[in-house]
């Protein structure tokens, strides 16, 4: 009894965690990504990246902090597509990052669950810029 | 009785209704003269409007481009430059809407004027419009000396561009989408990050392509 009564409440930890992370997201997004990435994340024709490619997303997950945190320059293969561009530095904290990240990642057709701050730091460690 | 009276009441609301949403003709924006000249010995007293004066620059082409080009055209003009973080994808993004519902009429053309010429040259321009998926010619990014580009910008078509280092990306523009006619008047201007007002400029444009030519 007090097993499942532990991990219910486990579940629902996770799942205001989540919920915290994803509502204060979609504000970060609204005032930092959506003018250029669209907001359904549909990016803009070749000149802008969507966030409908999920496996993208999954696989490029711990380089997005350092391109969301410092800015990114080149070339990317997104939904089948070339894309080489720019998009400036954020200035966003490791913080609005982790909300930023975990709202992409889980609207749009997405549903990849939390990024904690944690996570974020740990990959802004091992940015290569 | 009360039945019929409320069958006659939604019949005038109906009516109303239908009355506001044909729209007879659009405004018609800036200064406006009464001219008054000699005709066959009479005289005749005329209002002339604001008109965008002559300019000549040059598309993604390479081609020089100017206000002849677009004589007898409805177009849409904005102001942009491609290295723009700010408003300018999101007015982009709702300009291809505009394109690609007339982008077949051969009357129409929309014209991005790019308010930083010294980074956007004409490959710049190329790669941009490719990029945004722009082909053919009914979609010219403009490039012409920033100062007469400015100037027009603020007397002509009534959008507020400046330089500023402290904006991001260095420039601070307005992002108006501005409603030409074929006799080269203004006839509206729409927020291009609002998709409400841009569906209206999209409604507007079928009404000016309706309005007979010589509509004062």
């Amino acid at each position: 009894m007090l097993l499942v009564l532990i991990v219910f409440s486990c579940q629902s930890d996770d799942s205001i965690e989540f919920k915290r992370y994803y509502s204060d997201g979609s504000i970060v997004y609204q005032n930092h990504c959506q003018n250029c990435h669209g907001e359904k994340g549909e990016g803009l024709s070749s000149l802008i990246p969507p966030f409908t490619d999920t496996a993208y997303l999954k696989t490029n997950l711990a380089s997005l902090s350092c391109k969301i945190n410092y800015g990114f320059t080149g070339k990317l293969v997104v939904s089948g597509k070339d894309f080489d561009g720019n998009m400036p530095a954020s200035g966003l904290t490791p913080i609005e990052i982790a909300q930023a990240l975990t709202y992409v990642t889980n609207s749009f057709g997405n549903k990849l669950g939390v990024i904690t701050v944690d996570e974020v730091n740990n990959d802004l460690n091992k940015c290569e810029n | 009785m009360r039945k019929l009276t409320g069958a006659i009441v939604l019949i005038l609301l109906l009516g109303a209704c239908k009355s506001n949403s044909s729209k007879t003709a659009l405004p018609i924006y800036g200064n406006r003269q009464a001219v008054t000249t000699t005709v066959n010995g009479q005289s005749v007293t005329d209002t002339v409007y604001q008109t965008i004066p002559a300019f000549k620059y040059v598309n993604q082409y390479g081609d020089s481009t100017g206000s002849k080009n677009l004589d007898g055209k409805i177009y849409v003009a904005d102001f942009f430059f491609t290295s723009c973080p700010s408003i300018c994808p999101i007015m982009q993004r709702n300009m291809l809407n505009i394109y690609n519902a007339y982008k077949d009429n051969a009357d129409f053309k929309i014209i991005s004027f790019t308010i930083d010429p010294k980074h956007d040259s004409v490959p710049v321009l190329k790669n941009y419009a490719d990029k945004l998926g722009v082909t053919g010619n009914s979609w010219w990014f403009l490039r012409g000396n920033r100062d007469s580009v400015y100037r027009i910008a603020s007397n002509s078509y009534l959008v507020g561009v400046s330089q500023d280092s402290t904006a991001a990306g260095g420039y601070v523009h307005q992002g108006y989408f501005v409603l030409i006619d074929k006799q080269k008047r203004v006839r509206g201007s729409y927020d291009g990050t609002d998709m409400k007002q841009v569906s209206q400029l999209i409604d507007d444009i079928k009404t000016l392509q309706a309005e007979p030519v010589n509509a004062k």
